[in-house]
């Protein structure tokens, strides 16, 4: 564990987000196979998963390092970066794929300014493909945080991000 | 018990939540307050109903009216017409596109008549959230039945009877399964419910979940008691948190009447079940690598023998069977076996439930006899092709599935004949493909996929997909020769024959069957550098159509290379060495006077 942060504040709210796990993992105690829900339980928690976090979970629970590592990089669903405030996943099932869903990656890749897998710089946006939501009679679909959009164009697509980018204004200016 | 006049469905699957389902629930809940309805009339939330393109989707009941495309604005006027009046709202009725026909009952429009629904005959029906509703449907009779009446062995026998073979897709005989089972020797056994249903374009797992989960449930205890086990895990997919939320109440509820946990029925069999979350991963859908994931580790395969039922989870004996197999087991146990062989082939007994998408009218869950021709599902329950353009393909059976042409149409759906043509029933993914569907572009797209989803364990899976992919790419830039395409198909069978799981074994599958059934469009990229569909992008030039520009300018503005010219009002030329093909053009065209060709 080698905490890099110089400000006293962060460190506190570390410590803080410790205990958080270290009660996250002793609900899974005594049980076999807990890794994965652990990581699931943590993510969910903190939004992703910092090398802290994960360095900290393999030490409370005795699982090497390099273990915990391999099993979060082996699947999909776990990050190590954080995310964007809005994360976009378009749907890459066959139906969504013979109904132009590569248009619409196009058109929100355009519209973000931003490339599969990657964040907009002001962190509101995230931009990622799923092999299938399950929605293939509304193909081609997007998820905008587990809200789903179906039938689309791209230029509905383009549309879609505007009335989020309105709503985060909106928010801004209600917080001043 | 409440008594009501009227029950109103209103389905709350993931397609018409989708469309917006939950808003039309509340209005139709503050309208019947509104109009003091609400102790006579009451709103039953169900699973998926299959129908997911007609969405929103409301039944009322007892006429067992179906009505569809319903809107939160709607509502208002339903009330008052259907529930007030008494009369049937004829606007918000099915129209049955070959005759303009409105069609008051679901049962006779033609997308349901030709159904057999044995495994979905409670999904739409019930409200999936509530034990009692299942059990009024003859839930948990069937496992009355075994604790009471059956010895383990009989139950195996019964399912060995029925012919019921595995729904995930290769198509094992799940009695004879079970038996191995439960002739292994140890103490402790498990039984696994496979839900990671990660095929794209596949949604019967969750919708059997999201619509039905007791029956899910009530399958793995009557597998449970047939070899021995008192643990058992259901691996679901993340990504349906919808179908883990009501596994999870049905869970509970089964626990709380005493059907799940200790001394089940007041016998001594006892059973519990843990559900875990899948982290996506497709790999983890091959039982292999599903148990590791289960263990908590990376989701990777080995090779096999040693099998499951001898050697499983933590070392111990293992059943595993999917979604739907477990979803058959009730309704065989309760009805004999006998009951369930008049359904289906004689190798293929019972039904199969397949997500039906693609360009096809009616798209959505629909479940059918074993031995159905494709035609049927396709012209009949699915009404054709939409826009009326040409048939061209069917994929079924998802990344590691096949694409069958015209001259397979009356081929019969059952696992024997979709193997001989090169297919595999697989776990129900029915993808409808029409003349706009480039077939190399369709081999490339699964390609992509089960690169990405390659474990990177074997080689020829890992570096052998890699290189058809390369290949593909290659031709659907009209590169390469014909005679590539004999080393395409040579790699390809070697990897069949090579690789260490079902994943590479069957990935091969999309080049193999498309290579077999559309060689002419292969050829066609390389020789006449020309993707007949208009798909393959580097094929293809942009071209402004003179007749439909009107000099808008909005083209040359976005072109990022200046290839577009032309003066205000006059017709526009684009310069195909200059052009990208980026499709900024055909975007910002308001007239829709650009295409491709």
């Amino acid at each position: 564990m080698n905490c890099s942060c110089t400000n006293g504040g962060e460190g506190e709210r570390r410590t803080a987000a410790q205990e958080n796990i270290a009660k996250i993992i002793g609900k899974f105690q005594g049980r076999q196979g807990t890794l994965i829900p652990i990581l699931q339980e943590v993510q969910e928690y903190l939004g992703y998963l910092p090398r802290w976090a994960l360095n900290f979970i393999a030490q409370q629970t005795g699982i090497r390092p390099a273990k915990v590592y391999g099993v979060v990089t082996f699947y999909t669903q776990f990050n190590l970066e954080p995310k964007g405030r809005y994360l976009i996943m378009i749907c890459q099932g066959t139906a969504c794929h013979v109904n132009g869903s590569a248009r619409i990656l196009e058109a929100l890749e355009d519209e973000l300014g931003i490339a599969e897998g990657e964040t907009t710089a002001d962190g509101n946006f995230t931009l990622e493909t799923v092999a299938c939501l399950g929605c293939c009679s509304l193909a081609p679909v997007i998820t905008i945080n587990g809200n789903t959009y179906g039938k689309l164009t791209p230029a509905k697509a383009r549309k879609i991000i505007s009335q989020y980018r309105s709503r985060i204004r909106e928010s801004k200016a209600e917080c001043i | 018990m409440e008594l009501v006049r009227a029950h109103i469905l209103v389905c709350g699957g993931t397609g018409c939540t989708s469309s917006g389902s939950k808003a039309v629930q509340e209005a139709l809940h503050r309208e019947l307050k509104k109009q003091g309805l609400d102790k006579e009339v009451k709103i039953v939330e169900t699973g998926c109903h299959g129908f997911c393109e007609q969405g929103p989707l409301v039944i009322v009941y007892p006429e067992g009216t179906f009505y569809c495309q319903v809107q939160v604005e709607d509502i208002p006027e339903l009330v008052e017409e259907h529930l007030l009046k008494g009369r049937i709202l004829q606007r918000l009725l099915f129209t049955e596109p070959l005759t303009q026909e409105r069609v008051p009952h679901y049962k006779e429009i033609d997308f349901y008549r030709k159904q057999r629904r044995l495994v979905l005959r409670n999904c739409g029906y019930i409200d999936p959230e509530k034990i009692d509703e299942y059990i009024a449907r003859d839930g948990y009779v069937a496992l009355a039945k075994v604790l009471g009446e059956m010895t383990p062995e009989d139950v195996i026998e019964e399912i060995k009877a029925s012919g019921l073979r595995g729904r995930g897709g290769a198509g094992f005989p799940t009695g004879l399964k079970w038996g191995f089972a439960a002739q292994a020797p140890g103490e402790k056994k498990y039984v696994v419910c496979n839900a990671d249903e990660g095929d794209p374009g596949a949604f019967m797992d969750r919708s059997i979940l999201e619509g039905d989960p007791h029956c899910v449930l009530e399958g793995m205890l009557i597998g449970a008691y047939a070899i021995g086990s008192d643990e058992g895990y259901i691996y679901a997919r993340a990504e349906y948190p919808l179908a883990i939320k009501r596994l999870k109440i049905a869970l509970a509820q089964a626990r709380e009447l005493g059907l799940m946990g200790d001394n089940i029925l007041g016998t001594d069999f006892c059973f519990d079940l843990h559900i875990k979350e899948g982290a996506g991963a497709f790999v983890c859908g091959e039982e292999t690598a599903l148990m590791a994931s289960i263990e908590g580790q990376r989701g990777m395969p080995r090779s096999r023998p040693p099998f499951p039922a001898n050697s499983g989870l933590w070392g111990k004996p293992t059943n595993i069977n999917n979604v739907e197999t477990w979803a058959n087991v009730a309704n065989i146990i309760r009805n004999g076996a006998k009951w369930y062989g008049q359904f289906g082939t004689e190798k293929s007994k019972g039904t199969k439930v397949f997500a039906l998408t693609g360009k096809v009218k009616n798209t959505g869950l629909v479940e059918v006899p074993m031995g159905i021709p494709m035609r049927e599902i396709i012209y009949e329950i699915g009404d054709g092709i939409l826009g009326d353009k040409k048939f061209k393909a069917v994929q079924i059976g998802g990344p590691s599935g096949g694409c069958l042409s015209e001259g397979q149409l009356d081929l019969a759906v059952d696992y024997e004949s979709l193997g001989s043509a090169g297919a595999i029933m697989g776990s129900g993914g029915l993808v409808v493909m029409d003349e706009e569907t480039c077939m190399v572009d369709v081999a490339k797209f699964f390609l992509d996929f089960t690169r990405a989803e390659s474990c990177g364990k074997c080689t020829p899976c890992r570096e052998g997909i890699q290189r058809m992919r390369e290949m593909l790419q290659d031709f659907s830039e009209g590169k390469g020769s014909l005679e590539d395409l004999d080393k395409l198909e040579r790699l390809a069978q070697t990897i069949k024959d090579t690789a260490l799981c079902g994943l590479g074994q069957t990935a091969p599958n999309p080049v193999l069957t498309t290579l077999r059934y559309f060689r002419d469009e292969y050829e066609a990229h390389i020789r006449d550098k020309r993707c007949p569909a208009g798909v393959c992008r580097a094929l293809l030039t942009y071209y402004i159509v003179p007749e439909l520009c009107r000099g808008c300018t909005a083209c040359a503005r976005v072109c990022p290379t200046g290839a577009i010219t032309g003066k205000v009002k006059e017709p526009h030329v684009i310069d195909p060495e200059k052009c990208i093909k980026c499709g900024a053009c055909m975007e910002a065209c308001r007239f829709d006077s650009i295409i491709l060709k």
